[in-house]
């Protein structure tokens, strides 16, 4: 199957497009089942996510963390975590990296928000978050390029070990002295990422009071980053070589297992930073479970995405929509829940990821049969 | 002391219980060559239509009919996706999962309205515990009476189904045609298709056996276990019965062990909280909840021993047109 012979158009829009349209059909079908009109519950997500200001704001918001895991999981993606000889992708890891990642803006933000001003803190953060999740995702990748232990399997058992790390520490040793609720204190003023609000009012743009925070901005950087890295730099032209072709790139010797752990560690340190936007950007303290499925929900953004950074950030805007539409939806029909985000997104991953061959291959043929002729 | 091992044994079974389940399902699974991480969504989704279906018709064993249809239903999207679309396993897994944790709570959001419970069940829509002939003669006998009637008796049926599953498993998989061919088209599927077998319809009956046992795993949490479905209720049941699958190196009884161990472990940390160990000092809970996956992880990277699965898992099976 050439994708030469395809028009692009094709495989970015049209088929993406069918994915999002057949989850959305099985969303209204469970709709009708609740008893409710699909396309009423359709009109409240979308006015929730961009009819007014706020919803705008918050829809960006959702969507800051959602380009972090949509870039970590695509990387890893690029980097043939994909089929290595059936060895299965390594962004089931997402979650416990965010997470961890998390950790070390929390613990750069609570050892310097007393002494130093918020230009300093702000890059040691985001140090600290790239690191701590690289970091997580370092013994993973390690395992699987020297020892060859399954990723997918040692990524979840490492999901589930940062969730037990963090409740013990932040339990154990980072609660606020004397109260009971299980998180740190709340950092000084000068560790707190500026809202974008605040910083566009003097410009006369209202976005609303939303938790939209200059995370976005660090975000859209990653997308540079990514794009340059993966399509201009001679290892992202490894990276590529080693996921299109794993034997072609060994003969051309690629140290795959080198490679391999480069886009771990760079796709750990991209989830960690979803630990900027929640920790420094919004909470202002460290606290039990901030990464609320992100991680995976970066499954569903990579794909729909088709893994390119363009791609990624308008995915990751109709994931936000979602998430904040639903809330708009769940609090106008209060039959349904907010869960109903989690199966569009479930049937996302379904459609566009595990049946991808059901139209693709079908759709590719159709178009290079109508070239042949 | 010896009492208190009893107790904490008696505990053991009954935690393990949905693990075996879930292991075992994942042994089908897996030894036919379909990697499982859609287990976790299967028992969640088993234990709502269980727990839903006890609560309308009053009665355990019909929602545990509808939690086997469940995640039998969900077994079969899985084989669609990835032995007829040949669609990545575990993408597959993942959607089943995220799909199962939104509609659960959707679902009973508005057919109970309790908040994504179910009401609480009790009488004949919940497996009650079952006495063993004489327990309570044996009772009062030394040991041997403490062990019978506190450890062996007492149990609700499903708990004894889970340990008749390991032989009844064991027996299917090294015994039986079917179960030869399973391991063989987990190993090499093109041997099997040259000997003019379906491999798809040989792994699609793979998955309805998994599909039964963890709607069996989910039955238990949610109907005899607990007295109704809670949200999330699996909690990472499916991801630490496939570590056991794993520890256990895909065969049965080791299986049986590797689920009896981390069920052992789980019912040490409800225990240990708080507890001061001479010359250590108190051992925090969450250090005895990570070991089960740090165990894995330190077999997968063949530090103590050596983990090899069946050689065509994740594969998607393509037929050779000759």
């Amino acid at each position: 199957m050439s994708e030469a012979k395809v028009p692009a158009w094709v495989n970015i829009a049209l088929i993406p497009f069918l994915n999002i349209f057949l989850a959305f059909i099985v969303s209204g079908l469970v709709i009708l089942a609740i008893g409710e009109n699909p396309l009423e519950a359709a009109g409240y997500l979308i006015y929730g996510a961009f009819g007014y200001n706020e919803g705008i704001g918050y829809t960006l918001y959702y969507a800051t963390n959602l380009i972090f895991t949509g870039l970590a999981v695509s990387v890893a993606f690029k980097g043939g975590l994909f089929n290595i000889g059936g060895e299965g992708q390594a962004y089931i890891g997402g979650e416990g990296q965010a997470y961890i990642g998390g950790l070390g803006v929390g613990l750069v933000c609570l050892a310097l928000d007393h002494t130093m001003p918020l230009y300093v803190i702000a890059p040691l953060a985001i140090l600290g978050a790239g690191a701590f999740g690289a970091a997580w995702a370092y013994i993973p990748a390690y395992l699987q390029a020297r020892r060859g232990s399954h990723i997918v399997i040692t990524t979840i058992m490492f999901n589930f070990i940062a969730s037990s790390l963090m409740v013990y520490l932040i339990v154990n040793w980072l609660r606020e002295d004397g109260r009971m609720v299980p998180n740190s204190r709340t950092f000084e003023e000068s560790a707190w990422l500026p809202y974008l609000h605040q910083l566009l009012s003097p410009l006369g743009i209202d976005i609303g009071d939303s938790p939209l925070n200059l995370a976005f901005l660090l975000a859209l950087i990653c997308c540079v980053f990514v794009w340059g890295l993966i399509w201009h730099t001679r290892w992202g032209y490894q990276l590529r070589t080693l996921g299109t072709n794993p034997t072609a790139a060994r003969y051309a010797g690629i140290d795959t297992a080198k490679v391999t752990i480069w886009a771990m560690l760079i796709s750990g340190g991209l989830a960690g930073f979803v630990g900027v936007n929640e920790i420094m950007g919004v909470n202002h303290n460290l606290l039990l479970n901030f990464t609320a499925g992100y991680g995976f929900a970066g499954i569903a953004v990579s794909l729909m995405g088709r893994n390119h950074p363009i791609g990624i950030v308008l995915a990751a805007v109709l994931f936000g929509a979602l998430y904040q539409g639903g809330a708009e939806l769940a609090f106008e029909i209060p039959t349904i829940t907010p869960e109903i985000v989690v199966v569009i997104q479930g049937l996302v991953i379904l459609f566009s990821g595990a049946l991808e061959h059901m139209f693709k291959d079908r759709i590719e043929g159709f178009f290079i049969r109508r070239a042949l002729a | 002391m010896f009492e208190t091992l009893i107790l904490m044994l008696d505990a053991t079974m009954r935690v393990s219980t949905p693990l075996i389940f879930a292991a075992l399902a994942g042994l089908y699974s897996e030894r036919a060559g379909i990697v499982d991480i859609g287990l976790e969504g299967k028992i969640l989704g088993s234990a709502f239509a269980a727990a839903a279906g006890a609560a309308i018709f009053g009665s355990a064993l019909i929602g545990l009919c509808f939690g086997i249809i469940a995640s039998v239903s969900l077994a079969m999207i899985h084989g669609f996706a990835c032995i007829t679309h040949r669609g990545d396993h575990i993408v597959s897994g993942v959607a089943i999962n995220t799909i199962v944790a939104g509609l659960t709570v959707t679902l009973s959001m508005d057919w109970f309205g309790m908040g994504g419970q179910t009401p609480t069940l009790s009488g004949d829509s919940r497996f009650m515990s079952i006495t063993l002939p004489f327990a309570d003669s044996l009772a009062n006998v030394p040991v041997i009476g403490l062990i019978y009637s506190e450890l062996l008796s007492g149990h609700n049926i499903l708990v004894y189904l889970s340990f008749v599953m390991v032989p009844v498993t064991f027996w299917v998989v090294y015994k039986t045609r079917f179960g030869l061919r399973l391991r063989a088209v987990g190993e090499n599927p093109h041997a099997v298709d040259a000997a003019g077998i379906s491999v798809a319809f040989l792994r699609y009956r793979a998955l309805i056996v998994c599909g039964i046992l963890c709607g069996l795993a989910g039955a238990y949490l949610s109907t005899a276990h607990n007295a109704g479905f809670l949200r999330d209720m699996s909690a990472g049941k499916g991801y630490m019965a496939l570590a056991a699958l794993i520890f256990g190196k895909w065969r049965p009884v080791p299986v049986l062990f590797a689920c009896l161990l981390f069920g052992f472990l789980d019912a040490v940390a409800v225990r240990m909280q708080g507890v001061v160990v001479p010359g250590i000092g108190e051992v925090p809970v969450q250090a005895i909840e990570v070991l089960p996956y740090v165990l894995t992880i330190l077999l997968l990277a063949g530090f103590i021993g050596k983990a090899v699965g069946p050689k065509a898992v994740g594969q998607p099976y393509v037929k050779e047109r000759g």
